[in-house]
């Protein structure tokens, strides 16, 4: 197990940590922001990113990736979490990579994963219809048709759906919801007839979308995955991609812990530093507490990916919901201890606040992996 | 074959030869291996295989061999535990001379101190307590009064302790004592105690749980050798706070384990209390509450482990004896409050009928845990030394 991290990986983390602290600090999101960004990032960035390999990370060197794995990704993912900064990582070299790897054909893999890679194809993963993350309820359907298939319905809290060029479409070709069986998986041009996409402003300036299918023609060779039995690989993707959201959220609160304890130090009431006082100085003590135990559920998530260990699902929703929980509460903690100050769009903390909120509800908040690790644990 | 499978080999057929069937059962609390003057063997085989273990040094394996340890390396040490797990052996001895006086020792004892409380720690002669805390020096160690003036060839003592454990049927005590009384942390020394000596006298006392493992322990002019000051007049307070180090880390440590697997497991008992629906606990809100408790467990054990890692990759992680003591022990009394949660009614037995054996030591353990957060310096403590060393929050 990978409780410390390799020379390489140090070197990784190293070169994203001073990418990000130096070429896309919080700043950035606020200039996409109060700008009102029609694409809600930044393409000068997105360039970077790539030529650094950070949209191939996970895609192996044969399809033009640099093949660092799911522990460099994660890397990376904490990194970029640090300083809120807004791109397509999530969804186009965590989610789309992922799965396009864990199901795609190797005709698909080809033309889609160096693409990628290049930072010329964007991804989104159109899977949610509820206000609540539940794969096993997608009700919307798939017909077979002449020569392929008819989708309709609707998704909603699409991330990026509105800057993907190919989205990648959860649907039933059988069974209903509730049952695994009968998922299919269906990549679909986010030009094609039928397709209405309508972005959402979110609380945490980033990108989502809801999409319409109407009618809605995709041809046979646009299956992605088993056709009916796409279930378990969308859920060893997800899980990969839980655990990088956790280790995106992860960073957001090593920063708010960091940017909170500096304040205790700095503040003065009554004459004195906040810091001294000893009612701060527990909760202080407790939140560093809370993320020290975080890196541990993370980093041993992460080795189980890499490690393709059987309790990789277990892994997932231990990281997933164990860092929601740290992340809630010290960004509630930190714009508390910043008082006033805290309440102001001037200081970064309500950023974070309002992006953990977010970043709970996608692929499942604590509620969901708590019950998950449960039903994985047989009881 | 490398030398570290002969060792494998030999340490297996060793093992076979030298630990009795009976060791190899679990142990019930009356055969627990302390060792001492005034040790009582109900199963004779306990003192056979001390015996034969610290024969070897194997009851210290890491220390060094001139002192009567075993001398194993980190990996020849990890051979053996993974030997003696293998056939599930008992532990040879089990001692708090063992745990935390020895290292303490091995750090800041002269030679000659080394040669002779090693050795008798080792061969498991002498059992050994600790004098620390004070009726009026409890989270506030360093204010202990306990007095030890120098009488030319000799301290003579005068002070009480509390909360020494098992002081009544202990030999020995390790105390903090005052040498100078103008100044609070460099005034304390570190003294070694005989308790057969006149006017050491220890009194158990009762706690809520029903038990009684700790006592006070009064100290009215007893004459100590000026030989058994450990390590530099006025420094005992580095000391003591090493040793703390080690006393926090133990009791980090149980935190896992014992408690609900004697009753098969939380997720057992409930299912049994509150219905199964197929595999799963009928009551949902019971279910979220298991689940949470068992992630805080995961994830409190792979911090354990990470710190291990890093400690061996030379990578340290602070203030972690504190940060372990405060978890660990916020999580096993959380961990009691749960499992009475859940066995209702049968966790309310005192003694007697009605209450099967391992419910009423879960009520007990319930009752001890309290003391895990109070114990070797409160969560408060643990939490104020995190904000001074780790996170650099400066003094009121």
């Amino acid at each position: 197990m990978a409780f410390v991290l390799t020379e390489e990986q140090t070197m990784l983390k190293d070169m994203a940590k001073d990418f990000f602290t130096e070429q896309v600090p919080v700043a950035n999101l606020r200039k996409l922001r109060d700008a009102e960004d029609a694409d809600g990032y930044d393409k000068a960035v997105w360039k970077q990113i790539v030529e650094l390999g950070f949209a191939g990370i996970l895609i192996p060197e044969e399809h033009g990736g640099t093949g660092f794995g799911p522990m460099g990704l994660g890397i990376v993912m904490k990194e970029a979490g640090r300083t809120l900064a807004a791109s397509p990582l999530y969804s186009t070299a965590v989610l789309g990579a992922g799965l396009i790897m864990a199901a795609g054909s190797d005709e698909q893999k080809g033309a889609l994963l160096p693409k990628i890679a290049a930072g010329e194809t964007l991804t989104a993963l159109a899977l949610e219809e509820t206000n609540h993350h539940n794969p096993l309820n997608t009700a919307m359907t798939a017909e077979k048709s002449d020569d392929g298939f008819t989708l309709t319905g609707d998704k909603k809290f699409v991330i990026d759906g509105h800057i993907a060029n190919t989205l990648i479409v959860v649907a039933r070709t059988g069974g209903a919801a509730g049952d695994a069986q009968g998922l299919s998986m269906f990549l679909v041009d986010a030009k094609a007839d039928g397709v209405s996409i309508t972005r959402n402003h979110m609380v945490d300036s980033r990108n989502a979308a809801s999409i319409g299918f109407a009618n809605v023609q995709v041809s046979a060779d646009a299956v992605l995955g088993s056709l009916g039995g796409a279930y378990a690989e969308l859920e060893s993707s997800l899980d990969l991609a839980r655990v990088c959201l956790a280790a995106e959220m992860l960073g957001g609160a090593e920063t708010v812990f960091d940017t909170t304890l500096e304040y205790l130090k700095e503040r003065k009431q009554f004459g004195v530093i906040i810091g001294t006082f000893q009612a701060l100085k527990h909760r202080a003590a407790e939140l560093f507490c809370e993320v020290e135990i975080c890196q541990s559920v993370l980093l041993d998530a992460l080795s189980a990916l890499e490690d393709r260990r059987n309790d990789t699902p277990r892994a997932a929703s231990l990281a997933k919901a164990r860092v929601g929980d740290a992340l809630r509460l010290i960004t509630n903690e930190g714009v508390q201890m910043h008082g006033g100050i805290g309440m102001t769009d001037a200081v970064d903390v309500g950023l974070f606040m309002k992006r953990a909120r977010v970043q709970a509800q996608m692929l499942g908040d604590t509620n969901f992996h708590r019950a998950r690790y449960a039903d994985l644990g047989g009881y | 074959m490398t030398a570290l499978d002969s060792f494998r080999e030999e340490t297996r057929a060793w093992l076979e030869e030298n630990c009795p069937a009976s060791m190899r059962t679990p142990m019930p609390e009356r055969e627990m291996p302390w060792g001492g003057r005034q040790a009582k063997y109900p199963n004779p085989d306990t003192k056979v295989w001390m015996d034969n273990m610290a024969s070897r040094g194997w009851t210290a394996p890491t220390w060094p061999a001139e002192y009567g340890g075993g001398g194993l390396s980190k990996e020849e040490n990890k051979v053996l535990q993974q030997e003696l797990g293998a056939i599930k052996a008992r532990p040879a001895l089990t001692s708090f001379g063992l745990w935390m006086l020895g290292p303490a020792l091995l750090e800041f004892a002269s030679e000659e101190q080394k040669k002779k409380y090693l050795g008798e720690i080792i061969r498991g002669e002498i059992r050994w307590c600790q004098g620390y805390s004070e009726p009026g020096a409890g989270s506030d160690l360093a204010g202990l009064q306990t007095k030890a003036e120098d009488k030319g060839d000799h301290y003579l003592v005068n002070g009480q302790k509390v909360w020494t454990s098992y002081a009544d049927q202990c030999d020995w005590i390790f105390c903090l004592v005052r040498t100078d009384t103008s100044v609070k942390h460099d005034g304390i020394s570190f003294l070694l105690i005989d308790m057969d000596d006149a006017g050491v006298e220890a009194r158990p006392i009762k706690l809520i749980s029903g038990a009684s493992p700790f006592c006070e322990t009064f100290l009215t002019d007893v004459k100590v050798p000026k030989e058994n000051l450990v390590g530099d007049l006025n420094k005992g307070w580095t000391i003591a706070k090493r040793l703390l180090e080690h006393e926090r880390s133990m009791i980090s440590g149980m935190g896992m384990g014992a408690g609900a697997a004697s009753m098969g497991g939380m997720e057992a008992v409930a299912k049994e209390n509150f219905g199964a629906d197929g595999e799963k606990i009928a009551d949902s809100s019971i279910r979220q509450a298991v689940a949470d408790h068992k992630m805080d467990q995961q994830a409190f054990g792979l911090t354990l482990k990470r710190a291990e890692a890093e400690a061996k990759a030379g990578q340290g992680m602070g203030a972690a004896a504190s940060m372990f003591k405060y978890y660990g022990t916020e999580v096993n009394k959380r961990r009691f409050e749960l499992l009475l949660d859940l066995m209702g009614t049968q966790a309310l037995g005192w003694e007697g009928e009605g209450f099967d054996k391992r419910e009423l030591a879960v009520t007990r353990s319930w009752l001890r845990s309290k003391g895990n957060s109070i114990e070797g310096g409160t969560s408060e403590v643990q939490l104020n030394v995190i904000a001074k060393r780790v996170l650099g929050l400066p003094d009121a």
